[in-house]
Parts: structure tokens; C-alpha cells; sequence
């Protein structure tokens, strides 16, 4: 069964240490998890390149892992870098943000 | 107007002259390949400039112009006299536009548009059909299917460095802020670099990027974004339209997989997935196992293979590497430079006049005090004063160089024109004079320099019947001379014509018929206003307004111009100025009660009047007649005859004379006062100062003076040498 980790503080050099060890841990803890990023304010390149390698330690793992929720900020900078396709998680856009 | 504008205006018009004399020189040496270079890349500066500026009507027009420099530059055209011809004709163009966009208009008038029209139609004659050379190059690399390629952006590709996070900066603010310079078309983000979980430093840096960019702006302004990361990060960055080869080169270059690499290029569309199995089999198919290059023979480099089978044109490599450089020396060059404005140097040099007059107070009252250290200190400060005021001043000399290469053009247009083959030269370019002097000489000189081509220069065919070279030359020089700059312009051609000169002045009635005139009289008789000698009026002179106009334009800068001229061999008419128009060292004198100032360089010696020649307006000089004038005389000045008189000996342009005095007080640093106007006509009055006890002085204009007293220095001499020749018969 799928574990779920929910960032709820930015993804920035500042907590990029703390949020790796936080991502492999909860990667080796379930067979596959969820992750939801509604809460991130803000991203840097140190957090892309943290879920980039969340996604790739995943898939070496044979486990799945799926961003079942994105931020505005989130959204913004994987579209910026053409990542989403990559990707490949289902991106939500709720009503309000669209207009 | 905004700042980046002016600059743009500025620059430009520095580049154009560049552009123009660049022009100029390969109608002389149309073989010298880097003079091309630095022409394509003057067209190149300023349209790359306009972009930024978005002044579009220069940018359009400088592009047509680049076009066709790109195909003189890769030898496709010829240089011809047609060819350099609608190039100036294109640069003169460009001037208009400038100033167009100087004044601020969003457009230029119709008619000025209209003329860009027809240079466009001509300079479209050096054109291919298909546009140019690159896009011609372009056809031989067909893009077969594959994919949307989108050749019209630039490439950039970006690995940043692991210390960039920690060092505080994020790489993704920088390819936002790209997104700045025009519209990121594509993007694709690679982590290839970053190693497994394990090993993985969170607060390293692993990630690059391949973008596509479409913009106006240039390489230049592509690396500028990269600026603060530059030693921190591998940038490459291929131009619109860059060849496929190029980017195989990339793919090469680039740390990452080839295959993998590739496939990320065909995704931005930089390339089509079938060229990109073309260049990799290629380069695989003589070393099938790649990845192992250090056994076996290693592969050939691809950029050979692909030269080999002409898939890449070496000129394309070139030009990048080309420009790169470029940009390293435009920058070396900056460096050296500051631009200043002109007005905070003038308050500079008017604080530094204050500061010497102070400065001259200082001095008195401390020789009044008789305190020693208080003398010698004071002595030491006037004279790092006397240096700040040499190097404040040196500030606004520049070099009349740039002055006299403008006539290159002129000449050549002019000479053109006429029929008439001459060669301008130019010596003394180096000579510094006052940007004030600089800006106001040009008129003057501009109508002596076409003087000489249009009347000086004989027709080709005439010069060879009197035994002269077919080709004419004109000659402009500069040098200094006693506190004065001294231009010459002088020409080889047939010398100012005495007879039709006497003749005219007695048709238009300068000088009555019959009077008795000396050569140099005659010759003088060109300042006279309303004289011209043009048989037939052309368009470059001989409207009557010349001479004189010359002349006066040329004493308001409180200078003076003679002309000498031999009949058959040439003319040569030179022009005195003074070096600057701000500070002079002074020699102070005083008559009765007044003080009067000397320029300096003027003076050569004082000596002491002896009592013999109280009545005479004349010495003997160590056997030289040296006329004098008396100061007190002169003025008019109250007071009786000191029982000895000095007479200080000046001299200008060649010419000795005395100035007799009461006493000599010895040098003094004068800044120049101008008089008002009230006093514009006093004749043998400069200037005034203030000394340092605060009273006036006046400055003595020498070379009015002296002219006061040749005639009658003349006389006498001829009269003596009369006497001479009498006693010895």
C-alpha cells in the first residue's frame, strides 16, 4: 500500500537537505508513495532537482511514485522547464487558479 | 531621449566612421581581409545595437547593408568602385537615420524613406536571389522529415556548475530572466550529471539545460545574462540558422550521451530526428564500438567526417569563433575608456581656474609675510597646482586625428566628382588641441580642403603637360608650435593665379587700377569679402562667401590663417590657433600703475631699453631692426618715463617684435577672462585676469600687436637694405 508525504514547507536550498533525506526515507519505507506538493510556496532549482531524483531513485526502485498534487509555484516552474511531461503526473488545475 | 539611446547614438556614430574609413581604404586595398572583417563587424555593431534599442528602421536598414558586407566578406562579391560607392552612399544614410532618431521622431520623413528604398534596390543587386549566403548554405542540409524544426532561435545550451546553489544563486532565476530578452520557444531540462540517491549533494548544482530562444538581441547580450555564473557554468550558444553540423558538434562537445543528447535537440526542435541519425551513424560507422575509443583506433573526429562530405561549411565555425573574439577585444577596449560629459569637464577646468587665482593670493600674501617655510610651502602647492591645472586641461585635448580623416571622404567624393584623381595626406594626426578648438575647426577647414581640390588641383591632363604627376595630393598637417597648434593645408596644384586675382579685385573694385602691390598682397587680396576666382560656379565653392568667412570664423577662435603660394607649384595656406582657450602662463609687466599680461610662449627675452632709442620706434637687435610699440604710449597712460624701460621681445608666426614697459614682475598663471562684448573691438586687448592682490590685469592680444608693426618693420628693413645695397656700390 501506497504511503503518502505531504511537503508543506518551501522546496529551496534552505530545507534541500533535510527534504533528500525525508524523500528517500519515505521512497525505501512504502512500496510506492504519493506525494503532495499543495503546500509548497516556493521552489528553486534545488527542489526541482529533488524531485527529479525522488522520481528517478523511484523507478530504479521499481516502486511508483506519483505527485497526486501540485502548487501554483510547482506547476509554474515544471511547465518553465518542460519537465511535466517528464513526469508524467496527472497536473490539476482548479477552477479559481485558471481565471 | 533615454540613456541607452543616446549611448546608442553616440556609439553608432563611432562605429560609422569606422564603417566609412573602412570603406574608404578598400577602394585603396581591396584585398585586406581583415579590413572587411572590421567593416562587417562595424554594420554588424550597430545593427545588433538598433535591435536592442528597438529602433527598427535602422535595424532593417543595416541589415540589407550586413547582408551584402557578408557576402564581400566570404568573397562571394568583388570590391568595385560601384560597390564602395552605394556602401558610403549607405553610410550617409545611416547618418540621417541617427539623426532621425536624435531628434526623437518615431519615423522618418517619407522622403528619407524613400531614399533607404532606393539604396536597398541597389545594394539588392549584390544580392543571390534567394537572400543570402547563409540561408543559400542552409539548402544543402535539407531537413527531411522528422519533425518541426524551428531554425530562427538561438540554441543555448547551459550546464551549471554544482557550486552554484551553494554559492547563493538559483540557475533557474537566470533562464527566467533570459525569458526577458525575447521568448523561450523551447526548453528541455537535463539531470543526466546527477549521480544516485547515495551519493547525490542535495546542495550541489547538477542540472543543464538545452533552450531555444527567439530574440533580437545578440550573442553578446546572451552571455551578458550569464554573467554573474559565467565562471561557474558551461555555456554554448549557436546562432539562428546555425548549421546542423554545429550542433552535432554540440552534441559531441556536451558531457552528456550523444544518442540521448540528440534526442533532447530534436525534441526543442533544434534538429530533425533524421539528421541527427545521419551525423551519429557517420560518426559511428568506422569505430562501431564508440563508447570504448581508447582501444582500438580511435574514431575520426566528426567534424572531419562531416567536412569531408561537405554537410559542414568551415566558414560557419569560423564566424563563431570570429565573433566570440570580437567580443573579448570590444570589451578589452571599454575598459580603458570612460565616458565623461563634456559639461562636468568644463566645471572642472573652471574650478581648477579658480583655484590657481586663489592660489596666486596665497602666494603673494606669504612673500608679503616674509616667513620662509610659509614661502616655500606655498611654492610647492602652486606648483602641484600649476600640474593639476596642466592635467585638467590635458583632459579636454584630443587628437585632430580624427578631425582629418573625416576628409577622406570629402576628398574622394569631391575628386570624384570633378574628374580629378588626388590623394589626401595626412600627417601630424596626433597633435592635441582643445575639444573646443577641435569642434569649431572643422567648417574652416573643410572649405580650404575643397578650395584646394576644386581650384588648387589641376585637371589630370594639364598637370602632365606642366610635368606633374596625373595624381594630385592634398595635404593636411598639424603640429605645435610655441603655444600654438599650426594647421596646414596645402596642395601641389597650380598656386593662386596673381594676375587674375589683381584683375578681379580691380574689376570689383578692391583695389584701384595701377596701385603698386607686392606679391603677398596680392595673394592677400583672397580674404577680401566677395572674392572669388571660380571661372565657372560649381556646387563645392566658388559662391563668393569664402575666403573671408574663413578667415573670420577662424579668428573668433583668436587665431589667425595666411596663405602662401608659388604659381604652377602650389598653395598652402596655414592656419595659428591657440592651444587652449581656458588657461595661459603669463609674463606680468606693468605701465605706471596698470599691469598688463604676456602670453609665455611668446616671450623670448627681456631686454633693457637704452637711452639712445628714446625717440625711435625701432632697435637694433644684434643687428636685427626690432620694431617696438610703447605700452604707455599706446594706452595712453598717465605718468612720467621711468628713467629705464624695458622691452620685452615677442614673438608670432615668424614675426619679432618689442613691447616697451615700465617694469618686469615676472611669470604668471593667467586664467583668461573674457572681455564683454562692449570691448569686442578693441584692438591689442585678449583678455583680462585677476592677480592675486584682486586687481585686473589686462591680457595683451600679441599678434595684433606685431601686425601693428611689421608694416613699418618691414619698411625700415627694406629701406636699410637700400642704404646697404647703396654704400656697397
Amino acid at each position: 500500500m501506497a504511503g503518502r508525504l505531504s511537503i508543506t514547507e518551501n522546496m529551496t536550498i534552505y530545507q534541500a537537505l533535510a527534504q533528500k533525506q525525508q524523500l528517500i526515507d519515505a521512497l525505501s519505507q512504502f512500496p510506492g508513495l504519493e506525494l503532495d506538493l499543495s503546500q509548497v510556496g516556493e521552489i528553486d532549482t534545488a527542489g526541482l532537482q529533488l524531485l527529479i531524483l525522488a522520481k528517478r531513485e523511484a523507478s530504479r526502485l521499481g516502486k511508483a511514485l506519483q505527485i497526486v498534487a501540485h502548487s501554483p509555484a510547482v506547476r509554474e516552474t515544471m511547465d518553465f522547464c518542460n519537465l511535466a511531461s517528464q513526469f508524467g503526473d496527472p497536473v490539476v488545475i482548479t477552477a479559481h487558479e485558471q481565471g | 531621449m533615454d540613456e541607452l539611446t543616446s549611448v546608442f547614438i553616440q556609439e553608432g556614430r563611432e562605429q560609422l566612421q569606422a564603417l566609412e574609413s573602412g570603406l574608404l581604404q578598400l577602394e585603396q586595398n581591396p584585398e585586406d581581409h581583415d579590413n572587411i572583417n572590421g567593416i562587417f563587424r562595424a554594420a554588424h555593431t550597430i545593427k545588433g545595437a538598433s535591435g536592442v534599442i528597438e529602433c527598427h528602421f535602422i535595424e532593417s536598414f543595416m541589415h540589407k547593408v550586413e547582408n551584402v558586407l557578408d557576402r564581400l566578406r566570404n568573397a562571394e562579391i568583388g570590391v568595385s568602385a560601384e560597390l564602395t560607392g552605394v556602401l558610403l552612399r549607405a553610410c550617409d544614410h545611416l547618418a540621417q537615420l541617427m539623426d532621425v532618431l536624435e531628434s526623437g521622431a518615431t519615423e522618418p520623413e517619407p522622403f528619407v524613406l524613400a531614399a533607404g528604398e532606393r539604396l536597398i534596390g541597389e545594394l539588392a543587386a549584390y544580392l543571390p536571389t534567394a537572400p543570402t549566403g547563409i540561408v543559400e548554405a542552409e539548402s544543402e542540409v535539407e531537413a527531411s522529415g522528422g519533425g518541426v524544426v524551428n531554425t530562427d532561435s538561438w540554441h543555448i545550451s547551459v550546464r551549471f556548475g554544482p557550486h552554484m546553489l551553494r554559492g547563493g544563486m538559483d540557475p533557474l532565476s537566470f533562464i527566467r530572466f533570459l525569458g526577458s530578452l525575447g521568448e523561450i520557444v523551447a526548453i528541455e531540462t537535463l539531470a543526466d550529471g546527477m549521480p544516485d540517491a547515495a551519493e547525490m549533494d542535495p546542495e550541489a548544482c547538477y542540472l543543464g539545460f538545452e533552450i531555444r530562444l527567439q530574440t533580437r538581441a545578440g550573442k553578446a547580450d546572451i552571455e551578458r545574462v550569464f554573467d554573474f555564473c559565467s565562471d561557474d557554468c558551461d555555456l554554448r550558444i549557436l546562432p539562428p540558422n546555425s548549421k546542423f553540423a554545429e550542433y552535432v558538434k554540440l552534441i559531441r562537445e556536451l558531457p552528456e550521451d550523444d544518442m540521448r543528447l540528440g534526442e533532447i535537440l530534436v525534441r526543442c526542435g533544434a534538429i530533425t530526428e533524421a539528421e541527427l541519425e545521419a551525423g551519429l551513424k557517420l560518426q559511428h560507422a568506422p569505430a562501431p564500438d564508440a563508447s570504448l575509443p581508447s582501444l582500438g583506433d580511435p574514431p575520426k573526429p566528426l567534424g572531419e567526417i562531416l567536412v569531408e562530405n561537405k554537410v559542414i561549411q568551415k566558414e560557419v565555425i569560423d564566424a563563431a569563433v570570429t565573433k566570440q573574439t570580437q567580443v573579448n577585444e570590444k570589451k578589452a577596449v571599454e575598459a580603458r575608456l570612460i565616458r565623461v560629459q563634456a559639461d562636468k569637464l568644463d566645471q572642472l577646468i573652471d574650478l581648477v581656474g579658480e583655484l590657481v587665482i586663489a592660489g596666486a593670493s596665497t602666494n603673494l600674501l606669504a612673500q608679503r609675510s616674509g616667513q620662509g617655510e610659509l614661502v616655500e610651502s606655498t611654492s610647492i602647492l602652486s606648483r602641484l597646482v600649476e600640474d593639476i591645472r596642466d592635467s585638467a586641461l590635458q583632459l579636454r585635448m584630443v587628437q585632430i586625428g580624427e578631425t582629418f580623416n573625416r576628409f577622406n571622404r570629402v576628398v574622394r567624393d569631391v575628386s570624384r566628382e570633378l574628374g580629378k584623381e588626388i590623394d589626401l595626406q595626412i600627417s601630424g594626426g596626433e597633435t592635441e588641441l582643445d575639444k573646443s578648438v577641435v569642434e569649431k575647426i572643422g567648417d574652416p577647414l573643410m572649405h580650404l580642403v575643397r578650395n584646394s581640390i576644386d581650384h588648387g588641383i589641376e585637371a589630370g591632363d594639364l598637370r602632365e603637360s606642366r610635368g606633374k604627376p596625373r595624381r594630385g595630393t592634398v595635404v593636411l598637417n598639424a603640429f605645435h608650435d610655441s603655444g600654438s597648434i599650426v594647421i596646414e593645408v596645402g596642395d601641389d596644384g597650380g598656386g593662386l593665379p596673381r594676375d587674375k586675382i589683381l584683375h578681379k579685385a580691380i574689376d570689383k573694385g578692391l583695389v584701384p587700377a595701377g596701385q603698386n602691390l607686392s606679391d603677398q598682397e596680392i595673394i592677400n587680396l583672397i580674404w577680401e569679402p566677395g572674392f572669388s576666382t571660380a571661372e565657372q560656379v560649381t556646387n563645392l565653392s566658388g559662391r563668393g562667401v569664402g575666403m573671408d568667412v574663413v578667415r573670420k570664423n577662424i579668428q573668433n577662435l583668436r587665431g589667425n590663417c595666411d596663405v602662401s603660394s608659388e604659381e604652377g607649384k602650389g598653395t598652402t595656406f596655414t592656419i595659428r590657433l591657440p592651444l587652449t582657450l581656458a588657461i595661459i602662463d603669463g609674463f606680468l609687466v606693468s605701465v605706471g600703475k596698470s599691469s598688463y599680461v604676456i602670453p609665455l610662449d611668446m616671450v623670448i627675452e627681456c631686454i633693457e631699453l637704452r637711452e639712445g632709442g628714446a625717440d625711435r620706434d625701432y632697435l637694433n637687435l644684434r643687428g636685427e631692426v626690432l620694431p617696438f610699440v610703447r605700452l604707455r604710449d599706446m594706452f595712453d597712460i598717465a605718468g612720467r618715463r621711468p628713467a629705464r624701460e624695458n622691452v620685452v621681445v615677442v614673438q608670432y608666426a615668424g614675426q619679432k617684435a618689442g613691447i616697451v614697459v615700465d617694469q618686469l614682475m615676472g611669470e604668471f598663471q593667467t586664467v583668461i577672462k573674457p572681455l564683454s562684448s562692449i570691448f569686442r573691438h578693441l584692438r591689442g586687448i585678449g583678455g583680462s585676469t585677476i592677480l592675486g592682490s584682486g586687481e585686473v590685469a589686462l591680457i595683451l592680444d600679441v599678434p595684433t600687436l606685431i601686425q601693428r608693426n611689421i608694416a613699418s618693420g618691414n619698411q625700415l628693413q627694406q629701406a636699410r637694405r637700400l642704404q646697404l645695397g647703396n654704400t656697397s656700390l
